[in-house]
């Protein structure tokens, strides 16, 4: 399912300072054409190589124009479907449109913090270097699965 | 002034470079803050930088997200009954002082992750099942996870990366990172040959070649897929199981800096709805689903004395994912398919027992388990009209991928864990003289090349990490850099080779395409050199039509290995030859130099090793058996980077746990 990027809705991130599609994509593939000279269309991006697209969607959900859609893999899908994302701050929408005219849509919630607010060490301890060789991170959280030292038969 | 074909060199150097952004990076750079700042205190000022080839929001396996963390231990079960699982579902061969170390340490990065904002599900006093954004008790607090199977929690994930990136690059600070840096080739040092000294990159959105030197190095840059030719082969092949971008790099990189690899013939090939690969776990261990033959069949049923073949690995409760492939295959060769989930009865069954409000949730479900996850299974449901609680779905066999913390073992040796027991010689002979004998030389999860660290899918002989493993093993790998790094706070690394070199090696597909561009018309059809694209199809080819891919049913023999190893040189040779016509296309390039160096040590290990010791996932016809008796080891290599050789050899297995537990159970 290759993403596509609709003509009339990308505006080339003019206003960002950088090109929201082509920051994410895992796999390098979307492009800004910045005179058009490689589709005709200047100041809009394209997937360069829609064969490698993983279809991951982090493209179609970090668009601020909402401009990228995926159109499913020609050389496998039946025409006619759709699978578009609105993804918010702290949860994502879906609307799947079926082949068939089948319409369904679900949310899913996507995170229980607001998005920028982890404080990573805020309350967590100083790590002590005598402890650098032993098992345990810095901090424990009450995971630390110790074992029954009998299960370990050659100790 | 920079421009393409004369990049600025950009030379840096550090203490501790990560390389690579995902799961196994994101915990290396938690982990670290607090020990470099007691190290600080120590007098040891070191000095970190991460280089991811993506943004690490959205670079690594868990990009898209996940719908399950497949390990998360719980206060019920033991870290040697993960260790146990780990080794049965792969045959035998783990390395358990890794697995259970793993075991021990993997809940707390889960605990974490709620923390930061993970919506983890929750079942509620009566056993219902909730989505993990209301608010109820925090698992580190006793909360209750919704199980799908008896490692896996089920989440809603599809922020899953976003999230855990986040406390990463807080936690290292965006000044110490760098994105869209490709690292492509490990240095030596010049005073020890079997020592790291720096790698080199370049950088994929400008004309620069990045140089680093450092004491220490974290090679973490995921596992292999497109070395074997896929299933689809026009648009629907980027749509791989496990990630496209993964290119094998973490293990070409170690194996030309001299690290010894270990068990390379492993591999994965995960059985999964056909065509989008969509997860099977949760409507197997979750929705109860059976795949059935054409018949209706349930073919682990119908063929289940074949597991009596491979005792005592059949004979788990659980057999090892390659023999539950390996009854399948039975079907599907013997004119039985298509296979199908028949997630139609499963879900009729389901709506018996659950409540109305449950059975509006199921379907959400069913339908979030590939949201969250793959979405362009989504697409593939959507395009063909199936509702699952309507038309069953077919499921395939994919082509072969090599990872080790997911279903696969394959990786890097590493030092492991000194309070479990694990061997302190070797007892296999034939092991070159300068690696090391036992299990562990100091410095959990440095490979046997001093300074260079790894962990998550670089990790070897241990598996089924997952998302919350690689994260784990990230970071005790990074305590034991800081470590590393304060003993050896007066080594000054030297690089082997002249920067002028490395950035002329780094380029050379470049000057390949400026020098001979105008010899033709067509750009991609010129006799000097020979497009990325073309050398993958190639590779995919060989791998596919002799190291058993899925054109000979996962089948291959000592005659077609030989051809693969002729050709697969013939390829490498040819790899000198690549053109690279914009950055874009040099990011390929040396993604499929690493492929064909992976793709390589799998051949290698697979020829080694006379046995078939994963059926299922391969044969070989000509020793179409489980050797027990001469084969239960570890298969191990090392590469010479001068004259392009592998080297082969045994390494012995030893027990730290007590598997015939496992098969307890099985019997009644």
């Amino acid at each position: 399912m290759p993403t596509f990027v609709r003509t009339e809705k990308c505006d080339g991130c003019k206003g960002q300072d950088k090109t929201a599609c082509m920051y994410i994509c895992p796999h390098d593939l979307m492009k800004l054409d910045m005179d058009g000279s490689l589709t005709g269309h200047a100041m809009k991006s394209f997937n360069q190589e829609p064969d490698q697209c993983w279809e991951c969607y982090s493209c179609i959900k970090i668009c601020p124009q909402q401009a990228i859609e995926a159109r499913p893999y020609a050389d496998i899908v039946p025409l006619g479907a759709s699978v578009q994302p609105l993804r918010g701050t702290d949860s994502i929408m879906w609307t799947i449109k079926f082949r068939n005219g089948t319409m369904k849509r679900f949310k899913f919630p996507i995170r229980t913090t607001p998005e920028g607010s982890i404080d990573p060490y805020g309350g967590k301890p100083e790590a002590d270097i005598s402890k650098i060789s032993e098992p345990g991170y810095f901090v424990q959280v009450n995971g630390f699965r110790a074992g029954n030292p009998a299960e370990l038969i050659r100790k | 002034m920079a421009e393409f074909g004369n990049p600025e060199v950009i030379e840096e150097e550090v203490d501790i470079l990560i390389i690579g952004g995902g799961m196994g990076a994101c915990g290396a750079a938690y982990e670290l803050g607090p020990w470099l700042d007691a190290a600080k205190k120590e007098g040891v000022d070191i000095k970190v930088k991460l280089v991811d080839k993506a943004a690490m929001d959205r670079s690594g396996a868990v990009a898209q997200g996940l719908s399950a963390i497949n390990t998360y231990i719980g206060s019920e079960q033991d870290p040697a009954d993960y260790a146990r699982m780990v080794s049965n579902d792969l045959m035998g061969i783990t390395r358990d002082d890794l697995a259970y170390d793993l075991g021990r340490h993997v809940d707390e990065s889960v605990h974490l992750f709620e923390e930061w904002g993970l919506p983890i599900w929750k079942l509620d006093e009566n056993g219902e099942r909730h989505d993990g954004s209301k608010g109820m008790t925090p698992l580190k607090d006793g909360g209750k996870p919704v199980r799908s199977g008896k490692w896996q929690i089920m989440i809603n994930g599809e922020s899953y990366k976003w999230i855990v990136a986040e406390a990463a690059k807080k936690a290292l600070g965006m000044d110490n990172i760098q994105e869209r840096i490709f690292i492509v080739k490990l240095v030596n040092d010049k005073n020890d040959k079997n020592r790291v000294a720096g790698a080199v990159g370049f950088s994929v959105r400008e004309d620069q070649v990045m140089v680093y030197k450092f004491k220490a190095c974290l090679l973490v840059a995921g596992g292999c897929v497109n070395i074997f030719r896929p299933r689809s082969v026009g648009e629907g092949q980027g749509r791989a199981w496990y990630p496209v971008w993964n290119a094998g790099s973490t293990y070409a990189m170690a194996a030309e800096a001299g690290a010894e690899l270990t068990l390379m013939e492993n591999r994965f090939v995960p059985t999964r709805f056909k065509d989008g690969y969509g997860p099977v776990g949760a409507w197997f261990l979750l929705f109860k689903s059976q795949a059935t033959n054409a018949f209706g069949e349930t073919y682990m049923t119908r063929n289940k004395a074949m597991l009596d073949d491979y005792p005592p690995y059949g004979q788990a409760a659980v057999p090892a994912s390659c023999l539950r492939n390996h009854l399948m295959l039975k079907e599907m060769r013997e004119g039985r398919g298509p296979i199908w989930m028949d997630t139609v009865t499963a879900l009729a069954n389901l709506r018996e027992t659950l409540s109305p409000r449950e059975v509006k949730h199921l379907e959400a479900e069913a339908w979030e388990d590939f949201l969250d996850m793959c979405i362009g299974q989504c697409g593939i449901w959507a395009g063909e009209n199936i509702e699952p609680e309507k038309k069953n779905s077919e499921l395939m066999p994919t082509e072969p991928y090599l990872l080790g913390s997911h279903s696969g073992c394959c990786g890097i040796w590493v030092s492991g864990p000194e309070d479990v027991g694990a061997p302190t010689e070797e007892t296999e002979a034939g092991v070159p003289e300068h690696l090391p004998s036992g299990w562990n030389w100091g410095y959990r999860g440095m490979t046997t090349v001093k300074g260079l660290f790894t962990a998550a899918d670089g990790v070897g002989a241990s598996g089924h990490k997952f998302s919350s493993g690689s994260h784990a093993e990230g970071r005790m790998a990074a305590k034991a850099m800081v470590k590393f790094v304060m003993d050896n706070k007066d080594h000054k690394p030297e690089l082997d080779a002249s920067v002028e070199d490395l950035v002329a090696e780094i380029y050379k597909p470049v000057k390949n395409f400026l020098e001979f561009k105008d010899y033709s018309t067509a750009i991609d059809v010129n006799p000097n050199y020979i497009t990325p694209r073309m050398l993958q199809f190639r590779l995919q080819k060989i791998m596919d039509e002799y190291v058993a891919g899925v054109a000979t049913y996962y089948t291959t023999n000592e005659h077609m290995l030989d051809l693969a190893e002729q050709k697969l040189e013939m390829l490498k040779e040819d790899a000198q030859k690549m053109r690279a016509k914009d950055l874009h296309e040099l990011l390929r390039a040396w993604e499929n130099y690493h492929r064909i160096l992976t793709a390589e040590a799998h051949m290698k290990h697979i020829q080694f090793r006379q046995e078939s010791r994963y059926p299922g996932f391969y044969y070989r016809a000509d020793k179409n058996f489980v050797d027990e008796e001469n084969w239960h080891c570890f298969v191990n290599s090392i590469y010479d980077k001068a004259t392009k050789t592998w080297t082969c050899f045994k390494r012995a297995h030893v027990d730290l746990v007590d598997k015939s537990k496992l098969f307890k159970a099985a019997s009644h």
